[in-house]
């Protein structure tokens, strides 16, 4: 077996396509099968980096197994696909890692913050992607346009755009509510924040799935076309960028960077880095936030009458909702000198992958973590927004938008009836639904 | 202990007893005072504990360590008294400290 370190890009370079991934030999890769099989297979056997585990939702049974008997665990299995990496399982060791950005970088030429590198090709300046100093300069020009003071401008508007999707929703008959409700009102919402033409607002969704897709995945745009999709989605910025630096400042969000002395200076490519960055961060997350909730009080029908007798209980159904599905599976770091984390030798240049949902679900630092309870004592304490100087700065942006989905939901359906077990995206990093059937009442 | 005064935003007073060695974020938090989350349990590593201390107590509620300083210096309406609530700890020396909250935390 090979040592425990992330090989580096000498010993195998980005390569395009990947060689094939290795998997059990199962006699098929069935939701039942990768359960039996993940209760017991030896843990360095399993590449929890395969989208099949999270399709069939079942990797939550590895990170478990990791949490109790190897919780910084290295996975060599199909290295020559991501050169390796670390496994952070558990709540505190997650934040060791996250609260310390001296060792662990986001440098995006060393690859970045997700498990498979960035394109070293195409690296767009976003300062999710950067350590400090740079990182510090951008995130303060951004951070007071999504503070909360800041949004509650838009929550008129938010709550519009809410009411008008929920009530164009049909009664007593199956729809998919991924693309009925979630895309459908994230996308509103992004063209309405940004001052985007509405009729095309499905082109942001559409640019975001593709600046956050697993090119690995097979269907999904390989690197040429990717490229070449980034690139159209920057031209048309570009001329919007235009259009508000031009005109009189007004209350959307490209007018404010454009306008803001913190922001109005910067190059455009890093403006545009962080433009799509706000888009990017604020799309698939509620996106798939949205839908959690939805399936989640399906599943605990108490809970949706506990909301239901106490509406007040919303924010902090809210920040469960989010604890509990996780959007962003991880974040990844690279090691900038050799050190120790839980006891293992981590050395430069190695992968490390904090698994965001592990650490919701560590009963370490959660009490029951695997009930979904909209009232726990402290329902904002998750690591679903990362911890640090790269924490979510669109946290109350997103919390914004649920909080007035789930009220204006309560305000109109009595129940959301959960047809079949959703589909799930086949990906270890956004953690998500492609569709669920369900059904309001006639 | 300490009686700490926690101001609201909007002017309004909190004055809670926050026992030895807890922190200003856990004595907000259980006694239910409004305007400091806490979110990530006391680490230093979120800032929705950001408070700005009062004149003349700077100086006797010990420095900002290195993390503390990374993330106050990201935060929205950062003053030289601003502190992480999660990183003072209460002590009879801290009797009658007075700290206000920010116009929101983030
Ligand atoms: C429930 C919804 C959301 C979740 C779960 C989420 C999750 C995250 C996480 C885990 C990070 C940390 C990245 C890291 O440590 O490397 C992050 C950063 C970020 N998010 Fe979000 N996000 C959400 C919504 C949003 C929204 C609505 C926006 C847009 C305004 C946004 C914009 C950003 C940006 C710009 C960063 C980079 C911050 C930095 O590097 O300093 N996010 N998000
Ligand atoms: S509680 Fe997170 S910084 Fe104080």
């Amino acid at each position: 077996m090979a040592s425990k370190h992330t090989l580096s890009r000498e010993e195998q370079p980005q390569r395009w396509p990947l060689p094939p991934r290795r998997r059990p030999d199962l006699a098929d890769f069935s939701r039942a099968s990768l359960i039996a099989y993940l209760q017991t297979a030896p843990l360095d056997e399993v590449d929890i980096s395969d989208p099949m585990y999270w399709e069939t939702d079942t990797n939550s049974i590895y990170f478990k197994r990791l949490r109790d008997e190897a919780p910084v665990h290295f996975t060599t299995h199909n290295s020559d696909r991501h050169r390796g990496f670390w496994s952070v399982t558990r709540w505190a060791d997650i934040m060791a890692v996250d609260t310390n950005h001296n060792v662990y970088s986001s440098d995006a030429h060393l690859g970045g913050i997700t498990l498979f590198d960035m394109d070293q090709d195409f690296i767009m300046p976003m300062f999710i992607a950067m350590d400090p100093p740079k990182h510090d300069v951008q995130r303060k020009a951004v951070n007071p346009i999504v503070s909360g003071p800041n949004l509650a401008s838009f929550e008129g508007l938010i709550r519009e755009r809410t009411r008008e999707v929920l009530d164009g929703l049909p009664r007593g008959e199956a729809f998919d509510w991924v693309d009925r409700v979630s895309i459908e009102l994230t996308s509103r919402m992004l063209a309405t924040l940004f001052d985007f033409p509405q009729e095309h607002r499905r082109k942001l969704t559409y640019w975001s799935d593709v600046s956050t897709s697993d090119a690995e995945i097979p269907g999904n745009p390989q690197k040429e076309e990717r490229q070449a999709i980034l690139m159209g989605m920057l031209q048309e910025f570009t001329l919007l960028w235009n259009q508000r630096v031009n005109e009189p400042p007004k209350g959307d969000l490209v007018s404010m960077l454009a306008h803001n002395p913190a922001t109005r200076d910067m190059p455009p490519m890093e403006f545009m880095g962080n433009l799509v960055l706000l888009i990017v961060g604020g799309n698939d997350t509620t996106r798939n936030s949205t839908t959690g909730g939805v399936y989640e009080f399906s599943k605990n029908p108490g809970e949706w009458a506990k909301l239901r007798a106490n509406p007040a209980l919303v924010e902090s159904a809210v920040s469960e909702i989010i604890r509990y599905q996780t959007p962003l599976a991880h974040m990844r770091r690279t090691a900038l000198e050799d050190t120790i984390l839980g006891g293992q030798r981590i050395r430069k240049g190695d992968k490390v992958v904090m698994w965001y949902s592990s650490g919701n679900r560590d009963e370490r630092a959660i009490e029951n973590p695997d009930a979904f309870i909209i009232d726990r004592p402290r329902a904002r304490q998750h690591m679903s927004f990362g911890f640090g100087i790269h924490r979510c700065v669109g946290n109350r942006l997103a919390e914004l938008q649920l909080k007035i989905l789930w009220e204006e939901i309560l305000a109109r359906f009595e129940s959301i009836e959960v047809l079949e077990e959703p589909e799930r995206v086949p990906s270890a990093f956004v953690k998500g639904y492609k569709s669920m059937m369900v059904r309001l009442p006639a | 202990m300490a009686h700490v005064t926690y101001i609201e935003f909007n002017g309004t007073p909190h004055t809670v007893d926050v026992a030895d060695g807890v922190s200003l974020m856990e004595g907000a938090l259980q006694n239910g005072v409004p305007g400091i989350d806490g979110d990530c349990g006391g680490n230093a590593a979120c800032a929705t504990c950001h408070v700005y201390v009062a004149d003349g107590w700077m100086g006797k509620i010990g420095e900002r360590s290195e993390s503390e300083e990374a993330m106050l210096d990201l935060a929205d309406g950062l003053q030289e008294n601003s502190r992480l609530a999660c990183q003072i700890f209460a002590s009879d020396g801290l009797e009658g400290l007075v700290v206000s909250m920010p116009e929101s935390q983030h």
